[in-house]
């Protein structure tokens, strides 16, 4: 009889291991290191939201809400949709709120995925896009961008990895890490390609509110978009409320249904208490995410001008908290370069390839620390670019 | 304009070229905007925010509620104006309410607030009467949390 069989699946004993963890490991050993590798904000969550989450609980709202989210919240997202991306979605058959964007983005792949499915995947992109893909038993295609193009993925790209078939397009503008953002022509003409071949557009936008050169422009807001988009966001980044872990998608009713079934499963509800907080977020926090925009666009315009005066020219990034320039000068790969200058500087930044291969050549610099810090780092990496060169 | 002026109120020290540099404007322009805005008088001074019991220097403050018999033509402006030359007097307010004027005396003592308090302020002509409040801890002054809260930790990496 043979014993070989392996305890764990053979689907996930093939995904690689994540690209970031073990620079996780490397910087948890150095407790003065400058990270600029944290994909979250460094604010805390506005205490407006912190403080009506208490109240939640003081009232003891302990219990489980309707598997879709509480009627209140979706209500007040269908508000927010129509206001900031124009948009009308029916808050009780056409939203979903889920466990942050990332459960948003695992279930609606759940949802509309036979085996072996394509699924395009331009790149870099999130971690997650490509093994959420895997595990949901399609295949990722990747679709590599480029910084001529400023990261935004091109119809032609589009067309040469779709020629095998394609179920559906799953990506993320403003996009992590790039920063890069999509104008509404390039949105129409992504959406016109979907069109023309019937995919399914999974949109992961949970970077919307932070643009800083012209506002958001929604794959769904666009004509012929919203019938055939999974419209992802969530309240991570724009409130600073990655721990609460709370999402939502919004789409056609027959998309929704089929990922709420999946979700009534597999999670049943999102966090009460986060839910009850949101309605509040989504209803008077909007000064509090200026302001946090006003000093993340600040930061951006010090960190984009000074990596491009140490020579890593740096494309400039018009959403989201990343700054993703070029290391190529240094004569370093990416991996290269983010151990040295880790080691040399005390500097974390994450190399380009952990957001797939057309990544390298760069690193990923999250803004979303404190102004001090940031301009502490930049120095350091200034002395080791340097160096670098000679 | 707005931003340079939000920076600064946050910064005082901030030189235009770091100003230049956050806000995308050129250095030259944002140099002269603050001297306009100085020679407007929006920008009155630049300075410290201090805390001196952590220097080790005691200060006391006392909330005075002043109820004061309005002028005829001045109103309530000629008192204020004898009030607020007092060196003791830190800030001064004219109020809507139960009194009129609201007058923070500095001292380094209680007793030099209250002596001041009955001294200076009560025998003023046209002041009917005065409560005197005194600060007991001070959390958060214009804007500014006085205590140093833990840092909240994020992980080091983060996808």
């Amino acid at each position: 009889m043979s014993t070989t069989r392996s305890r764990i699946a053979r689907r996930v004993e093939a995904l690689p291991p994540s690209g970031i963890r073990r620079f996780f490991d490397l910087v948890e050993r150095m407790p003065e290191a400058i990270s600029l590798g944290i994909g979250e904000p460094d604010f805390v969550t506005p205490w407006r939201i912190r403080e009506s989450a208490i109240y939640s609980l003081e009232r003891g709202h302990t219990h489980y809400t309707a598997n879709r989210g509480l009627q209140e919240l979706r209500t007040e997202l269908a508000r927010y949709l129509a206001r900031r991306f124009g948009v009308e979605y029916d808050p009780a058959e056409e939203l979903l709120v889920t466990v942050g964007a990332s459960e948003a983005i695992d279930v609606a792949l759940r949802a509309v995925l036979e085996p072996g499915d394509r699924v395009l995947v331009p790149q870099p992109c999130f971690v997650s896009y490509v093994p959420c893909v895997e595990l949901a038993g399609g295949s990722a295609v990747p679709v590599p961008t480029s910084v001529r193009n400023g990261f935004q993925v091109q119809i032609e790209d589009l067309a040469a990895a779709a020629r095998q078939g394609a179920r559906a397009l799953l990506l993320g503008y403003p996009n992590n890490p790039t920063g890069a953002t999509l104008p509404r022509d390039q949105v129409e003409r992504v959406v016109r390609f979907a069109q023309e071949r019937d995919i399914l557009i999974l949109s992961d936008e949970i970077y919307a509110e932070l643009t800083y050169d012209g506002g958001h422009v929604s794959m769904a807001a666009v004509p012929a978009g919203r019938e055939r988009t999974i419209l992802i966001g969530g309240f991570s980044k724009a409130w600073a409320m990655t721990g609460w872990r709370l999402g939502f998608a919004a789409g056609p009713p027959d998309l929704i249904a089929a990922m709420a079934k999946v979700h009534s499963y597999t999670v049943m509800c999102s966090p009460t208490t986060a839910q009850e907080a949101a309605v509040d977020a989504l209803r008077a926090c909007e000064e509090d995410i200026a302001e946090m925009r006003r000093q993340y666009n600040q930061r951006r315009r010090v960190v984009v001008s000074r990596l491009n005066q140490m020579g890593l020219e740096c494309f400039e990034p018009k959403g989201a908290f990343y700054a993703f320039p070029a290391i190529g000068s240094t004569g370093m790969t990416a991996e290269e370069f983010a151990e040295r200058l880790l080691a040399e500087e005390q500097v974390a930044v994450v190399p380009g390839t952990a957001f797939g291969a057309c990544g390298e050549g760069f690193v990923r610099c999250s803004y979303a620390t404190s102004m001090p810090l940031l301009e502490e780092a930049l120095r350091r990496m200034a002395s080791f670019a340097a160096r670098a060169r000679g | 304009m707005d931003e340079i002026l939000q920076l600064l109120a946050e910064e005082a020290r901030l030189t235009p070229a770091q100003i230049a540099e956050r806000t995308g404007k050129s250095e030259p322009e944002v140099r002269k905007a603050i001297e306009r805005l100085e020679a407007d008088g929006v920008i009155r001074r630049y300075k410290a925010v201090i805390d001196w019991a952590r220097a080790g220097v005691e200060r006391v403050y006392g909330f005075i509620e002043v109820r004061v018999s309005p002028q005829r033509g001045v109103g309530f402006d000629a008192v204020a104006e004898r009030i607020m030359d007092f060196p003791e007097v830190h800030s001064l307010y004219l109020m809507s309410g139960t009194y009129d004027l609201l007058v923070v005396v500095q001292g380094e003592t209680m007793r030099d607030v209250a002596f001041f308090v009955a001294e200076k302020l009560a025998p003023l002509e046209h002041v009917l009467s005065t409560a005197t409040h005194f600060v007991l801890k001070r959390y958060k002054v214009d804007g500014d949390v006085m205590e140093e809260r833990a840092e909240v930790k994020r992980l080091p990496i983060t996808p």
